[in-house]
């Protein structure tokens, strides 16, 4: 009798985790649904979110192609506003490496600065391939950066120097596409399969589409709007300043801009809004709110936002050039990392462990 | 009292003079060891070896054994053979050495990196170092089978008996370790834990609600504490051991605890009588085409009490002093244990904690005052982070490796300080260590750690 006992313990070990494995989308009644929530990440601001990024790069395409056609300053202003814009969208989606747009390191071709200019001019000239990841310093945003508010100190300096290198005009038409092309992988494949995909792994280990995206979310909070957009030109991480980190440098007056919008876009992703008029969609912040129903805490989802408040206040008191605020004053830089950090705390610690999302690491074993 | 005492020894004679059949034993050795070897090549494949040992550039460092490291690619070598002595004890061949070896390997890979410590682990170095001392290849073993002086169909009893105590012990003092008020009164940290799980069959929506976190934290303490006494009688064994199956079975499905359900259910068989372990040794030796019957000849093994056997005896008993000493070391510490972890390892507390820390370290030169922090990825794998920010004693030791690292950079005057906040089971996070402590100026010990905040509850 003994060995059939065992027997169908056996049968149980194996029948229980492939069951695990292959978890379904059945509703749930008393359940928080994190499918629902998934629905809603990918619905109301994922894809939303590519597709205005993909609408602003159509215009600065079109911006510059009329600019190529009438090479004049005002077709430059123009071209460089649609830059401007399409540049504060990508802040909207930046957070979002999983799935295409990790695979093809989106985030990585698209926003990696400073711009390596001595690289920049080289493959311009010997019209480099932009897919090796060697040029990845070289091109994206801030490469039109330097070209479009770089080149020289004044309109009409930057005017005579694209004129003197037509090969300038033709390169930026390059990065335009390279930008585009990127996207469109990604937001093709969210609209094609991965939707659905990522809806439906809804398990709740390491692999599961909820704690993939909360830790790349968190990470790209600690890595790229912490250290990147603050941190790392006030010097935190080297003890002097390094002003020529800055985001969007050559521009003077974007720094700023970017990074607050940066923190909204976060901000708003965790509340879940706005998925379409009066419906505010399924959040990391109700997700709290419901577990601290069972568990009965700290009121974490007052506290973040309270938080990403404080943060967004102390950017706001930053000079729109994060240049001469570093130049002038990097202790006010200094404090507005400080309101920053004060979330990764939140955010790393307590809400991931609220969450029991796992910090990414080596899939081992537990007590 | 003189009589007393005489009557005290010839009870223990008595006792380490009473034989048992050796089937059990036998049977424990042999899926022992087939489990082992599993364990360790599902370690491997799932690439754990690179990951754990050799991709890092820092290793955290049990106190007193500094000098244990990974040997870079020969570290697969020391899996190799801590596998094939694996397989030795569980063939029952060269039983001494292969017990000896396999020991010393598997606890070597132990000691390597803290970062990987789980009680399941050691509990295997526990176990096989007990196992060295035992007559485990006298039936049913390969020794045995070449060497008819080495067969033997009865054992002292003792030697089966010791491996039920040390089970005992795990499981006991498991049970004691949740009569805390956060695992009983809070079912914490079961409340963080399977809410996470509703995606499981029939039993998603249950584990959102909290009278399942109460019973599950409850039924959980008085298993561990039952357990040993219920295998231990004939009349509750085989519920018990259903019990056992449908406990590790459930760990199994909600938490990732990789072999250890498996270990536990293999290991508690050793509580049945005699005739089962016979029964599946008979149809195993069947198979192979053996005479069935072939380690029962009757003989009994009998012991000489010489130097070398009381010198064993006394190895023995001083092991389960210290197995029963050892988990209660935390009493010399101050401050609540969950948040210090002072005295926490190496006592069988499974599962009581959900905790996780940030921490964030500020580099000084002393004289300039010029000051930078540390990006913990550019030493640490994510998995070195986790455990580091939690625990004190990694702390300390990763501040030294980096006064280490900057100072071979050319830095000078350094301080280090650290900015850290721990969440424990729910609560808030907290500042961890004194922010303002130069770490630089402390010395790893297992004194107590002054330099932890204290730990205060938020309700």
């Amino acid at each position: 009798m003994y060995r059939y006992l065992l027997i169908i313990t056996m049968f149980l070990l194996a029948s229980c985790s492939t069951e695990q494995e292959g978890s379904s989308t059945e509703t749930k009644k008393d359940n928080f649904d994190r499918s629902v929530m998934l629905q809603d990440w990918a619905d109301g601001i994922i894809i939303p979110g590519y597709e205005v990024y993909l609408e602003k790069l159509d215009a600065l395409r079109q911006s510059f192609e009329t600019f190529s056609d009438n090479r004049n300053t005002e077709t430059l202003r123009h071209l460089r506003t649609a830059w401007e814009s399409a540049y504060i969208q990508w802040q909207h989606v930046a957070m979002f490496e999983i799935g295409k747009a990790e695979e093809i390191q989106l985030r990585g071709y698209t926003n990696t600065y400073p711009c390596n200019v001595a690289e920049l001019l080289e493959s311009i000239q010997a019209n480099v391939n932009l897919e090796l990841p060697s040029t990845r310093d070289a091109q994206g945003f801030p490469a039109l950066d330097y070209l479009i508010n770089g080149l020289a100190v004044s309109d009409e300096l930057i005017m005579a120097e694209m004129h003197a290198n037509p090969v300038y005009i033709e390169h930026m038409g390059r990065l335009i596409s390279r930008l585009q092309s990127l996207a469109s992988l990604v937001y093709d494949d969210w609209t094609d399969s991965y939707r659905d995909i990522f809806v439906e792994n809804v398990a709740s280990s390491a692999t599961g589409s909820v704690d993939k995206l909360v830790n790349d979310y968190v990470y790209y909070y600690e890595k790229h709007l912490r250290a990147g957009k603050i941190g790392i030109p006030a010097g935190v991480f080297s003890g002097t300043p390094e002003e020529q980190t800055v985001e969007a440098i050559y521009s003077n007056k974007l720094s700023k801009t970017l990074a607050i919008e940066a923190l909204s876009a976060f901000q708003n992703f965790f509340n879940g809004k706005p998925v379409s008029d009066g419906y505010e969609g399924v959040s990391l912040a109700a997700y709290l709110d419901y577990l601290n129903t069972i568990k009965t805490g700290a009121d974490l989802s007052a506290l973040i936002n309270a938080q990403f408040d404080n943060a967004r206040n102390a950017l706001h008191e930053l000079n729109d050039n994060f240049v001469e605020q570093i130049e002038t004053d990097n202790i006010e830089m200094l404090e507005a990392y400080d309101q920053l950090q004060l979330n990764v705390v939140l955010l790393k610690v307590d809400m991931m462990q609220a969450l029991n999302v796992r910090v990414d690491y080596v899939d081992a074993d537990g007590d | 009292m003189l009589m007393q005492m005489e009557t005290d020894r010839n009870i223990f004679k008595s006792y380490i003079n009473t034989k048992t059949e050796a089937a059990p034993l036998a049977a424990f050795r042999f899926f022992f060891g087939a489990l082992m070897f599993i364990s360790l090549l599902r370690f491997w494949l799932m690439g754990w070896i690179e990951k754990l040992y050799l991709e890092p550039d820092f290793h955290f460092s049990y106190i007193g054994f500094e000098w244990v490291k990974p040997l870079g690619n020969f570290t697969y070598l020391l899996f190799i053979i801590c596998m094939v002595s694996a397989i030795l004890v569980s063939l029952g061949y060269k039983y001494r050495m292969a017990i000896i070896v396999f020991f010393l390997s598997f606890t070597y890979i132990e000691l390597m990196d803290k970062t990987t410590y789980l009680n399941h682990y050691y509990f295997i170095s526990v176990l096989s170092f007990l196992m060295i001392w035992l007559p485990a290849n006298t039936y049913f073993a390969l020794d045995a089978k070449k060497n008819e002086q080495l067969r033997f169909q009865f054992i002292p009893r003792w030697s089966v008996d010791s491996i039920k105590l040390l089970l005992g012990i795990v499981y006991f003092y498991a049970g004691l370790a949740k009569l805390n008020p956060d695992w009983l009164f809070k079912a914490m940290p079961l409340k963080i834990w399977l809410p996470a799980s509703y995606g499981l069959p029939l039993i998603g929506d249950l584990l959102q609600k909290e009278w399942v976190h109460y019973a599950f934290s409850w039924g959980g303490a008085i298993y561990d504490l039952s357990i040993p006494f219920l295998l231990l009688f004939k009349r509750t064994r085989t519920w018990a051991f259903a019990a056992v199956i449908i406990f590790h079975v459930l760990t199994r499905i909600l938490f990732p605890i990789g072999m250890f359900p498996y270990i536990m259910i293999m290991s508690t068989l050793i509580f049945f009588e005699a005739g089962l372990h016979k029964r599946i040794l008979r149809s195993l030796l069947r198979l192979g085409g053996s005479d069935p019957d072939y380690f029962e000849n009757g003989k009994r093994m009998n012991i000489e009490f010489n130097v070398l056997q009381k010198l064993k005896m006394s190895v023995v008993i001083l092991f389960f002093t210290i197995q029963l000493l050892v988990p209660f070391r935390y009493l010399l510490y101050p401050g609540k244990l969950f948040w210090t972890e002072e005295g926490y390892r190496f006592s069988w507390r499974v599962m009581l904690m959900e905790k996780a820390g940030y921490a964030n370290f500020k580099i000084v030169d002393g004289e300039s005052g010029k000051r930078f922090y540390v990006r913990n990825d550019d030493f640490l794998t994510s998995f070195q982070e986790k455990q580091m920010s939690t625990q004190a004693d990694f702390i300390l030791e990763y501040a030294h490796y980096l006064r280490d690292h900057f100072e071979s950079q050319g830095h000078q005057n350094i301080e280090i300080y650290v900015e850290s906040f721990v969440a424990l089971n729910g609560e808030k996070s907290k500042a961890f260590i004194d922010p303002n402590l130069d770490l630089c100026q402390l010395e790893p010990s297992l004194k107590h750690k002054s330099w932890i905040l204290p730990f205060h509850e938020n309700h």
